[in-house]
């Protein structure tokens, strides 16, 4: 028998689940300032998303689902992306968002149930939240070719769930990446969870990072929960996209601390041990452990940091709660660049109404 | 000047818009070096490079989403599916993103996106062939769904459709790519679309179709000429949205009307046509709507299709039925 080919899919981690260095740090990561920029964007996601779900349980705000446990990977997202690089989302990726110039009321309207929060006022280019799973990965496909057609030294980065990865898009978008050696970045969110549906039933692929050996792309596993291993994965991926050398997939493993949405309530399929020995892999813990360890890091700041955070949210949410409602006539008004003479009684009929 | 197919007028369309907007890509199976199933997109690689004409893997539903990824930086991508029984890969992206990304971003992004296939019975293709479902694209809000029924109609619709900001099926009916010639003039001058167009002047009934059933129609209306019956032939063209005021006004002169086409009679376009008429002008009618359509059957293979698909004497059988109605 001969092999043809062999593949291996290495793991990177550099902090551990006590905050512990498990190896020599990239650059970045030794400037204790770049991990402080982090701890804070992290620090806010958390508390923006119990908001959050605070909004909804009184009634103020839609279904939600939350980030808890999976904010290292969307702030690895929004630090490495350069503003002109495109992002596209699943819905799990405030901090990469808010990172990229979307704001909170925006995030909070469009869960609210209105269509302006995907309007962002500051980042016209970015996606908008997806929910029809792995769809995202096509459409940044077709991103990163428009901008190897334009040659534009822009990258397209885009992130799915473990669940996502079982579907064709996913797949497709893989195989296109590879032959058509596309800027792109996938980005797989493995919280272990699709909805109700555990990694193991998702599929037998003992990584998911191992997807991208058929589409003849790069595949690595970082642990989800450390920042710097994201980040640095990122960077490398997203350096090697930009330089014309191709795709990469990256696969996050992590845990999702939370329900899937607020409809949701976890404790029906999710064993409680299981959820109990994830906490103590959280990732915001582990950088403030590292972070206190050397130095940086102290109860003043952390309580200042706080503070910080529940000011700038409240502040989201009163915007939030002020937007003045939008016009009925929106839902005809966007639907084509201007609308068909055929439609104009039945937005008549909708403007008649008080 | 030399004549044309209708195959050739998508050619010629194409051409004409690649040239005049560098932003006009084109993408689909076999669509370069082989010039597509159907040869309408022969020479289009030589002439502008494997960067405007891109012949992707074989997955109807990356096609379709890649499409929507690149109208959204602003290309003007032109996405070949090689017949309609495989766009439905491609669904989730025509009717969950193309449709409403204008809409779910209130005007941020938006999809301007051609997707061309060719469509209908009568070619004595394989299974999975030989499908007509546009009723379900005209069923999507968002969505303009466009059907030409010659070599001039295609060549000036699909210079609308590529040039239209918002994303638009068209669906070129196969059995007539080649049988019939036109005189088509390459001006870059688009026909507008949401128009129906007036195919021959009556007073006596009213024939709407669209597609290659508009020469059925036309066949059946000369054989009702010679009865001294005259038909006015509507050809709708953009069945999304539907200009039902042209069909009105027709219908409110001959006070009559046949509606024929291929696809399975439940829940065809036919039936929102007829509905809409009921509604608007009920009044003026002298005799029940018909629909000559086909069956309600999954279109039979290619040793049963004829017997599947409207004709000319079912047509007329239609007419007379109308013609004879004494209420």
């Amino acid at each position: 028998m001969t092999i043809v080919a062999k593949f291996e899919i290495p793991y990177l981690r550099f902090l551990d689940a006590e905050g512990q260095i498990t190896q020599s740090l990239p650059d970045f990561a030794q400037d204790p300032q770049n991990l402080i920029a982090f701890y804070r964007t992290m620090s806010l996601t958390r508390s923006f998303d119990t908001k959050a779900i605070n909004l909804q349980r009184t009634g103020k705000l839609g279904t939600y689902p939350s980030s808890l446990g999976q904010e290292a990977i969307s702030t690895a997202i929004g630090a490495a992306m350069q503003p002109n690089d495109i992002f596209c989302p699943a819905y799990r990726e405030y901090a990469a968002q808010l990172q990229r110039g979307v704001t909170m009321a925006e995030i909070l309207a469009y869960w609210g149930g209105d269509e302006r929060g995907n309007n962002f006022a500051a980042n016209r280019e970015d996606l908008p939240i997806y929910v029809p799973l792995a769809t995202q990965c096509l459409h940044a496909a077709g991103i990163a070719s428009a901008f190897k057609l334009r040659n534009q030294s822009r990258v397209a980065v885009v992130v799915c769930g473990d669940g996502a990865t079982s579907r064709g898009d996913f797949y497709e978008a893989l195989n296109l990446a590879g032959v058509w050696q596309l800027p792109i970045v996938f980005l797989i969110n493995n919280n272990q969870w699709a909805i109700s549906v555990p990694r193991t039933a998702q599929t037998s692929a003992v990584t998911l990072a191992q997807k991208a050996i058929a589409g003849g792309i790069t595949g690595e596993q970082v642990d989800g929960n450390d920042i710097i291993a994201i980040k640095h994965a990122l960077d490398q991926a997203i350096t090697k996209a930009r330089e014309g050398s191709g795709p990469s997939l990256i696969e996050a493993v992590t845990y999702r601390l939370c329900d899937h949405t607020t409809a949701d309530d976890a404790k029906r399929y999710c064993d409680q041990e299981m959820l109990k020995q994830a906490w103590q892999e959280e990732p915001i813990k582990r950088l403030r452990n590292y972070l206190n360890a050397i130095g940086y890091w102290d109860d003043e700041q952390e309580a200042k940091l706080q503070a910080e955070c529940s000011q700038q949210i409240e502040q989201a949410v009163i915007e939030y709660m002020n937007l003045p409602p939008a016009a009925l006539t929106d839902m005809f008004d966007y639907l084509y660049a201007s609308l068909p003479a055929i439609y104009l009684e039945q937005r008549r009929e909708l403007e008649a109404k008080k | 000047m030399t004549e044309i197919t209708l195959v050739e007028a998508i050619n010629q369309a194409l051409t004409y818009e690649m040239q005049a907007d560098q932003n006009v890509v084109l993408l689909g199976e076999d669509i370069g070096k082989n010039g597509g199933v159907f040869r309408s997109t022969v020479g289009l690689l030589e002439q502008f490079g494997p960067k405007r004409v891109l012949d992707t893997p074989l997955a109807e539903s990356m096609i379709a989403g890649i499409s929507v990824g690149m109208a959204m930086q602003g290309l003007k991508p032109v996405a070949e599916f090689q017949f309609m029984g495989f766009i439905y890969a491609g669904l989730e992206h025509i009717i969950s993103h193309a449709s409403r990304i204008r809409n779910r971003t209130r005007g941020r992004l938006t999809c301007p996106v051609v997707f061309r296939t060719p469509y209908g019975a009568g070619i004595h293709a394989p299974e999975h062939h030989s499908e007509s479902t546009e009723a379900l694209f005209a069923h999507i809000p968002g969505l303009r769904v466009v059907i030409p029924s010659s070599p001039a109609k295609a060549y000036g619709l699909l210079l609308a459709a590529i040039r239209d900001p918002d994303p638009v099926v068209f669906l070129e009916p196969t059995r007539i790519y080649r049988m019939v010639k036109q005189a088509v003039p390459n001006n870059g001058l688009a026909l507008p679309l949401d128009k129906c167009f007036k195919l021959r002047e009556g007073d006596d009934i009213t024939l709407v179709t669209w597609g290659s059933m508009v020469y059925e129609t036309l066949q059946a209306a000369a054989q009702l000429a010679e009865q001294n019956v005259q038909a006015e032939i509507i050809d709708v063209a953009t069945i999304k949205p539907l200009d039902i005021q042209t069909i009105i006004e027709s219908v409110e002169k001959t006070g009559r009307c046949v509606i024929i086409h291929e696809a399975a009679r439940t829940c065809g376009v036919g039936a929102e046509i007829a509905a809409q008429l009921a509604e608007q002008c009920l009044l003026c009618l002298m005799a029940p709507i018909k629909r000559v359509t086909g069956y309600d059957t999954i279109v039979p293979y290619a040793k049963m299709e004829k017997h599947y698909l409207p004709t000319a004497e079912k047509i007329i059988q239609a007419v007379q039925e109308i013609l004879a109605y004494e209420g």
